[in-house]
């Protein structure tokens, strides 16, 4: 048997257990085969399709059509790029610029040219990812814990990143045993632990809210869940800012100099 | 009582109580944040942006519990 065949065949008697025991509920079990989340654990995800035998789920094909929208827009503003007759695009993107340089320039306290990439790229990803739950069909790939787990790393690997290149890998490593040896394993400790809470975070807020969206649209009718749905969006949007604003705090505390 | 009804209790217990300390802390830190503002307005901007940052770090211990739950729940290690 195929792996997806033997996929399918679990969840299919997953399914019809809950259906014989909550006989009188159909209208969940419809709501739960809608939400393609069925019986299934919320932190495992149906593989659309094999290739070689490794799975690939829809959240990572949402990730990926994410990414290459953000990189299409990117591209066509920034094609015909003009100081003196800026045009209506240029300029929002302008002021979007702009504004993530400010705040990271607050947090930082110094150019923010070396910081901006990262910090505005994982902010603008996290509000397109957070924002697609409210596109039919779609969820949120920041919703499945890979794809937090991921952006953790990207972060954890950056602060290193950063601060090696500001102090030297020694230099930067000194921080381990500073103010004394004693509080090393203190140090290792919250290094893990604060990239933990940062998948976390934004696993436990995305997802939980799909979770309720589910359970709204099983018990109530076609428009109850419309005002959930806009308080998702804003809460996508807080998680976005909130991640994008950590990941600065984390890499700020990495570069500034040790007095 | 089977596993999977000792879970389930588990799972309330961890989220309906782990709820409560992230609710109180956060309240009270909105709570002294707004006041910061009323008494200094123009410095707003680093206000919140400090009080998300920390509003954030005390969500984190409700989200744990969160976490708790779910592993009871889904990926419970004791269960069949």
């Amino acid at each position: 048997m195929s792996p997806r065949r033997a996929f399918d065949a679990r969840c299919l008697q997953r399914l019809q257990r809950a259906i014989t025991r909550e006989r009188n509920a159909p209208a969940a079990i419809v709501a739960r085969i809608l939400h393609s989340i069925p019986i299934m654990s919320p932190l495992t995800e149906r593989p659309l399709f094999f290739v070689d035998g490794v799975p690939v789920a829809g959240s990572v094909l949402t990730s990926f059509a994410i990414t290459a929208a953000l990189a299409t827009c990117a591209a066509l503003v920034t094609r015909r790029m003009s100081v003196l007759k800026p045009s209506r695009a240029q300029t929002a993107v302008e002021l979007l610029v702009s504004t993530i340089d400010a705040q990271t320039r607050e947090v930082i306290g110094r150019d923010p040219a070396r910081y901006t990439p990262l910090v505005g790229t994982l902010f603008l990803y996290l509000v397109a990812a957070n924002s697609v739950e409210i596109v039919p069909l779609l969820h949120s790939p920041t919703a499945r814990l890979e794809t937090t787990m991921a952006l953790a790393l990207i972060v954890f690997c950056s602060v290193y990143f950063y601060g090696v290149r500001a102090h030297g890998l020694v230099g930067y490593l000194k921080h381990f045993v500073r103010p004394s040896p004693l509080l090393a394993p203190i140090h290792v400790l919250s290094e893990a632990t604060r990239t933990f809470a940062l998948m976390m975070r934004l696993l436990g807020n995305v997802m939980s809210h799909g979770l309720v969206l589910a359970i709204v649209v099983s018990l109530a009718g076609l428009f109850v869940p419309i005002p959930v749905m806009a308080f998702g969006l804003f809460v996508g949007l807080v998680q976005a800012y909130i991640f994008a604003m950590l990941a600065t705090v984390y890499v700020g505390a990495a570069v500034e100099e040790v007095s | 009582m089977d596993v999977h009804t000792w879970s389930i209790v588990g799972a309330v217990v961890a989220v309906s109580l782990g709820a409560i300390g992230p609710a109180i802390a956060e309240g009270r830190a909105i709570c002294s944040a707004m006041e910061a503002i009323a008494r200094q307005p123009e410095s707003a901007g680093t206000i919140s942006r400090t009080l998300f940052i920390g509003l954030a770090m005390v969500e984190a211990i409700a989200i744990y519990c969160l976490v708790i739950a779910l592993v009871l729940l889904f990926a419970n290690p004791f269960a069949h």
